[in-house]
C-alpha cells in the first residue's frame, strides 16, 4: 500500500513536470468559430504536442476573460471597440471568415428556391411584411407561387456574434432598421420570437410553418437546412456558397481598417455574399507569461498555414487572404512584446 | 501506586482526567456550529449586497422607473425591468393556476381514494417528476410540447376565443407554440410535485375523527373533502402554493427554451415574452465588465431576489399562523 502511494506521488509529480514542459494554451470566447478552433487544436496537438483548451463561452465572456488576463487569448465575433482595445492593451486579429444565411420553412419551397433581400428581411423582422405573398417578396420571386401564410421571424434569444453580424447587415441594407433597431449582439427585436442558439433557431423554424430564421452557414450546411438566396448590393442574386463568401472577403478594405476590423458586410462585389464577417482573436500586447503567449502565436501561425486552411475549409469557414496573414504576422512581431523584446519572431 | 487508590478516588481521577478535554472541545464544537449557522447568513448577505451594489449604477442611470420601464434596448443601452417582471410573475401565476387543481386532485386521491397498492407507485412517480433536471423539461418542452401546442391548441383557441372582446386579447397573434402560456404549462409540471407533496402531508394530518364523524352523519366523499379536509389545512395549503410560486419565479433553463424570449410587452398569452431569469441567462455571456448591460442584469437579479423574498416570507407567515392555531 505504501508502495502504491509512492507510485501515485511519482505519477502525479511526473504529470506536473510534463505539463510544465509543454503547458496547454488557454483560450475562451466566441462560439461561432469554436468548431474550427477545436479541430485545429486536435491537429496541432498531434503535430507539436502542445494542447489548446478552448472554452466556447460567448464573445462577451471572451472579452471579459482576456481583459482580466485569466486566459492566454480571448476570442470575439464582433471586433472590440478601439478605445477598449487601447485600454486593455490588446492586439486584435482575425482568424477565419464565416457567413450567415437565412433559412425558411414554407411548404413547397426547398433549399435555394426563395430569394430575399436586405430591405425585405429588415421589413420582415420589423413586422412590416407579415405574409409570404407580400408584393415585395413576390417581386423578388417572379414565377414562384407564394402562399398566403403568416411570416414568423425567429431570432437568437441569447446574445451572440451571429446576431451582431446579421443585425449589422440589416442596418447596412435598411436605413429604417438602422434608425429604429440598430446592430448589436442582442437588440430589441420589434417582432418575432427568440430561440436559444443555432439549434434553437433551426428547431423553431422547422417546427413553425412560415418561419424565417438566420444561422451560421457552417450550421446550415451541416444540417441541410433550406437556405434562401439574397440580392446583394450590386443588385445581383447570389447563392450562399464558398465562392460568394471568398468574393466578399476579398472585397474588404483590410489596409484601411484599424485593428483589422474590416467590414465585409454588404460589400459591392457582383458575386459577393452580403452577410460575411471575420471572427477575431484578442491577445495581450504585454503578456505576463511570454512563453505562453509565444505558444499561442505559434499555434495561430500554424493555423494560417496549409494544414490549418484545409481544416477550416472542410468545416465551411473561409481562410484569410494571404496578404492579411502577412499583415498579422508583422503585427505580432511589432506589437506583442515582453521586456521590450518581441515574444515571437519568425 | 495504583493499588493505593480507592474506588471513589479512582472515579474523581477519571473525571478530572476527562473534564478538561470537554472544557476545550465543547466550546470549539459549539463555536463550529455557530460558524456554520452564521456562514449562511453572511453568504446570503454578501450575495444580496453584491447584486445590489453591482446593479446600483443601472438604478442611478435610469432611476426607480427601471423597475417598471418596458424598454430593453442593448443597442442604445436603455434598460428597464418591466417586461421581465411582468413575464416572471405572469408565467408563475399561470403555473400555479394550472398546478393547483391537479395537486388537489392527486393529493386527495392519494390520501383518501387510492388503494394501498397504487399509492406508492403514484407517490414515487410524482417524486420523480421533481428529480428531472430543468434542462430536460426545457428540451422536452421545446421539441415536443411547443410543436403540439402550435399545431393543435393555439389555432382553434385563436379562432374561437380571439374575436371575443376583452378575453380575446389574451389569445392573439400567430400560433408560435413558444410563449407565455407554454412556459406556464411547463412550470406547472415542475412545481406540481412540490405542491402535491405538501398537500398530501396536510391532508394526512387531518384528524381521522373529524372525517369519520362527517362520513357518519352521511357526508359524501366530495363533501368531506370540501367541508372538512380543505378547511382544516387551508392556511398550510396556501403556504404550499406560495412555495410552488417561489420555485416557478426563479426557474431558468426550461423557461428560456419555451417562452419565446421577446423583450416586448404583450397582453396575449400566446405571445413570446421573457422572465428575469431567462433574460439573465440569455444576455449574461455577452455582457462585458463595467457595461451598463451587466449592471442592469445584476439589478434584475436583485429584483428577482426581492420578489422571491416577498413570496417566501408570505408563505412562511401563512404556514406559521397555521401551526400556531
Amino acid at each position: 500500500m505504501k508502495f502504491n502511494r509512492l507510485l501515485g506521488v511519482a505519477v502525479v509529480s511526473f504529470a506536473f513536470a510534463g505539463s510544465a514542459f509543454a503547458a496547454d494554451i488557454n483560450g475562451a470566447g466566441a462560439s461561432f468559430p469554436a468548431p474550427v478552433y477545436q479541430a485545429w487544436a486536435a491537429a496541432y496537438k498531434e503535430k507539436s504536442g502542445t494542447g489548446l483548451n478552448y472554452q466556447s463561452i460567448g464573445s462577451g465572456g471572451g472579452q471579459n476573460q482576456i481583459v482580466n488576463r485569466t486566459v492566454d487569448f480571448g476570442a470575439s465575433d464582433a471586433p472590440m471597440k478601439d478605445d477598449k482595445l487601447e485600454a486593455a492593451n490588446l492586439l486584435q486579429f482575425p482568424t477565419v471568415i464565416g457567413s450567415v444565411v437565412a433559412i425558411v420553412n414554407i411548404d413547397g419551397i426547398g433549399d435555394g428556391q426563395l430569394t430575399l433581400s436586405g430591405p425585405v428581411l429588415a421589413d420582415i423582422y420589423q413586422g412590416k411584411i407579415t405574409k409570404w405573398n407580400d408584393p415585395k417578396i413576390a417581386e423578388l420571386n417572379k414565377g414562384a407561387t407564394l402562399p398566403d401564410l403568416a411570416i414568423v421571424p425567429v431570432y437568437r434569444s441569447d446574445s451572440s456574434g451571429t446576431s451582431f453580424v446579421y443585425t449589422s447587415y440589416l442596418a447596412a441594407a435598411s436605413a429604417d432598421w438602422k434608425a429604429n433597431v440598430g446592430a448589436a449582439t442582442s437588440v430589441q427585436w420589434p417582432a418575432g420570437a427568440g430561440a436559444k442558439g443555432n439549434e434553437g433557431i433551426a428547431g423553431t423554424v422547422k417546427n413553425t410553418k412560415g418561419a424565417v430564421g438566420y444561422v451560421e452557414f457552417v450550421y446550415a450546411a451541416a444540417n441541410k437546412l433550406a437556405t434562401t438566396n439574397l440580392v446583394n448590393k450590386a443588385g445581383k442574386v447570389v447563392k450562399p456558397e464558398t465562392a460568394a463568401f471568398v468574393e466578399a472577403a476579398a472585397a474588404a478594405d483590410w489596409k484601411g481598417a484599424k485593428n483589422f476590423a474590416a467590414s465585409m458586410i454588404d460589400t459591392a462585389g457582383e458575386k459577393a455574399w452580403p452577410i460575411t464577417s471575420p471572427t477575431y482573436i484578442l491577445l495581450p500586447k504585454n503578456p505576463t507569461n511570454a512563453a505562453q503567449s509565444a505558444e499561442a502565436i505559434k499555434f495561430f501561425d500554424w493555423a494560417y498555414g496549409a494544414d490549418g486552411d484545409a481544416i477550416a475549409e472542410k468545416l465551411h469557414y473561409i481562410p484569410l487572404p494571404d496578404a492579411v496573414v502577412t499583415q498579422i504576422r508583422d503585427a505580432w512581431k511589432a506589437e506583442v512584446k515582453a521586456d521590450g523584446k518581441a515574444v515571437w519572431t519568425n | 501506586m495504583a493499588a493505593s487508590i480507592s474506588g471513589t478516588e479512582a472515579n474523581t481521577a477519571l473525571i478530572a482526567a476527562h473534564k478538561p478535554t470537554g472544557r476545550i472541545s465543547d466550546p470549539i464544537f459549539v463555536g463550529l456550529l455557530w460558524a456554520s449557522g452564521i456562514f449562511v447568513l453572511v453568504l446570503l448577505g454578501f450575495i444580496i449586497a453584491m447584486l445590489f451594489e453591482g446593479g446600483l449604477p443601472a438604478l442611478r442611470e435610469f432611476g426607480i422607473s427601471f423597475v417598471w420601464s418596458t424598454m430593453w434596448n442593448p443597442v442604445t443601452e436603455r434598460f428597464g425591468a418591466g417586461v421581465m417582471v411582468y413575464g416572471t410573475v405572469l408565467s408563475a401565476v399561470i403555473a400555479v393556476i394550472v398546478a393547483l387543481p391537479l395537486s388537489f386532485g392527486i393529493a386527495f386521491f392519494l390520501t383518501e381514494i387510492a388503494p394501498g397498492r397504487l399509492r406508492r407507485p403514484i407517490g414515487v412517480a410524482i417524486q420523480l417528476l421533481a428529480a428531472i433536471p430543468s434542462i430536460i423539461y426545457g428540451m422536452w418542452g421545446f421539441f415536443v410540447v411547443v410543436p403540439l401546442i402550435a399545431a393543435y391548441v393555439q389555432p382553434p383557441l385563436i379562432e374561437w376565443l380571439g374575436p371575443i372582446p376583452l378575453i380575446g386579447a389574451l389569445f392573439q397573434g400567430p400560433p408560435l407554440g413558444a410563449g407565455m402560456l407554454t412556459a406556464g404549462l411547463i412550470l406547472a409540471l415542475m412545481i406540481l410535485p412540490f405542491i402535491t407533496a405538501m398537500f398530501v402531508e396536510v391532508l394526512e394530518s387531518v384528524p381521522p375523527m373529524l372525517k369519520e364523524s362527517a362520513y357518519g352523519v352521511g357526508a359524501t366523499t366530495y363533501e368531506v373533502y370540501r367541508n372538512v379536509s380543505v378547511p382544516y389545512g387551508r392556511t398550510a395549503m396556501v403556504g404550499a402554493v406560495m412555495l410552488g410560486l417561489g420555485r416557478a419565479l426563479g426557474e431558468t433553463m426550461a423557461v428560456t427554451f419555451v417562452i419565446g424570449n421577446a423583450t416586448r410587452m404583450s397582453a396575449s398569452l400566446f405571445a413570446p415574452g421573457a422572465t428575469i431569469a431567462s433574460t439573465i441567462a440569455n444576455e449574461f455571456p455577452e455582457a462585458s465588465i463595467g457595461s451598463l448591460k451587466l449592471q442592469a442584469l445584476l439589478q434584475l437579479g436583485f429584483i428577482l431576489f426581492v420578489i422571491s423574498f416577498i413570496v417566501l416570507a408570505l408563505s412562511r407567515l401563512l404556514v406559521r399562523s397555521k401551526l400556531k392555531s
